[in-house]
């Protein structure tokens, strides 16, 4: 998928009708990334995802100042892996700094909950904090 | 016309055998004019990865609840919904989901509010259907849009008010959720987002009974014997009995209350929507914490 911004991609859900973006949001989950086999291994050092309904585990990598994110949630679970894919497209490959001035409130901006349910945003809210957290302890 | 029941060796010892199918039955019926098969899941993307065929996806959130108000939809906006998924007043609604039909229970509870005469749940639900190799798809079902009439919604026969849980006491309350929410260490489900309540605990008198244990293997309910063991031994509800059952926003509730009506054949079973998000955050009510179910109060009518 193309290297989305958080302004780019919350114009593509909101020229969207509800059914549709809830289409793109299952594109997004099916081409989450799979987990790199030297973290499959090593499931101690993925941090679980409480504020998700559905279990997700994710981990932070920082090498010379540019972010990666790896995730793992499982196929029956596709709003989540929906959600984790779109932190992938927005934040893997940002530098440190850019990564951390990443909005917050992005998930609420993205007009999802409409589709979603605003109950159900706060899993990728919870997710961006300990992405950033990681970030922070990371760089 | 009525479908014809599925006369399931198994469904014939529960109280009320009409209300449950088989992944047998649902895949010999899937053509049967009259009959709307209606998944409704926590996932609100799950039904998109596939579904069984023919069926149209209702979601518990964003079709049944209110976007404004905490309540259900409004007549109309239930009337509009189920003609907008081919139900009229007289059709067949089989409904099944995820994680051992949870929220098709209460899916179903939602459209008994509504007197929806004939709707049955799919024993075992969409894990049982997957697990047993049936056709899934994502083609999107054609729809006919169907005049579903705008029926007032009962509020007073299945459902139960914060008033009328204080009016309730002295009769059996049952609490669903996870031991840890009943005993107050923690408001909300172990890995699940915190929906919000103020204090921890349970309503007092209320016995623990996780609505998981009616659930068996690939999530069919468990034999007549089995719940019996469970709701009248191990919970000491009584033949006759007023039950009110609550959880935390009235979802895993409905799963009991299922069993409770029409398995084991309760006639005055109750679901507290409000629940926990609503008990554990009210100004003054009473709260017991601990692992003992405590004293009701004097009721308060």
């Amino acid at each position: 998928m193309p290297k989305e911004t958080a302004k780019s991609l919350a114009e593509d859900f909101q020229s969207l009708g509800i059914n549709d973006r809830l289409n793109l949001l299952l594109e997004f989950s099916e081409n989450l990334p799979a987990l790199p086999e030297r973290y499959a291994d090593h499931p101690d050092l993925l941090e679980r995802v409480e504020e998700c309904q559905s279990p997700i585990f994710l981990f932070v990598e920082v090498i010379d100042g540019i972010v990666h994110l790896f995730f793992t949630a499982p196929a029956e679970a596709p709003t989540t892996r929906g959600f984790a894919s779109i932190l992938h497209s927005v934040i893997d490959g940002l530098t440190v700094a850019e990564a951390l001035a990443v909005d917050d409130d992005f998930p609420s901006k993205i007009g999802l909950a409409e589709a979603v349910s605003p109950l159900r945003m706060r899993g990728m809210r919870g997710m961006l904090a300990r992405i950033k957290r990681q970030v922070n302890e990371k760089q | 016309m009525p479908i014809a029941l599925d006369t399931n060796d198994k469904f014939q010892e529960y109280a009320n055998p009409a209300v449950l199918v088989s992944t047998d039955w649902l895949e010999n019926n899937l053509e049967t004019p009259g009959l709307v098969v209606v998944e409704s899941d926590e996932d609100v993307l799950l039904y998109q990865t596939g579904h069984i065929p023919g069926a149209v996806k209702i979601d518990w959130h964003t079709d049944l609840n209110d976007p404004v108000t905490r309540d259900y939809v409004s007549d109309e906006a239930f009337a509009h919904l189920l003609g907008s998924k081919g139900i009229s007043r007289d059709t067949t609604v089989v409904i099944y989901g995820d994680k051992s039909n949870w929220w098709a229970s209460y899916a179903l509870w939602v459209f008994k509010l509504f007197g929806h005469e004939d709707v049955r749940l799919l024993d075992g639900g969409r894990d049982k259907w997957i697990v047993e190799g049936r056709t899934l798809t994502k083609d999107e079902p054609a729809i006919t849009p169907a005049e579903y009439p705008v029926v007032e919604r009962d509020d007073k026969t299945l459902r139960a008010f914060r008033d009328d849980v204080l009016a309730h006491f002295g009769n059996p309350l049952i609490d669903v959720r996870s031991p840890e929410e009943y005993s107050g260490e923690r408001t909300h489900m172990p890995a699940y987002p915190d929906e919000g309540a103020l204090r921890g605990g349970h309503i007092p008198s209320a016995a623990s009974v996780p609505w998981a244990k009616a659930a068996g293997e690939n999530g069919v309910f468990k034999s007549r014997a089995e719940l019996e063991e469970i709701y009248l031994n191990g919970a000491g509800l009584k033949k006759g009995d007023d039950v009110i059952a609550y959880c935390r926003i009235g979802e895993r509730s409905s799963h009991t209350w299922f069993v409770l009506n029409y398995l084991l054949g309760f006639e005055n079973v109750r679901n507290y929507d409000g629940s926990w998000t609503e008990w554990g955050s009210l100004v003054g009510v009473p709260i017991v914490k601990g692992t003992e179910p405590g004293v009701a109060p004097a009721p308060k009518r």
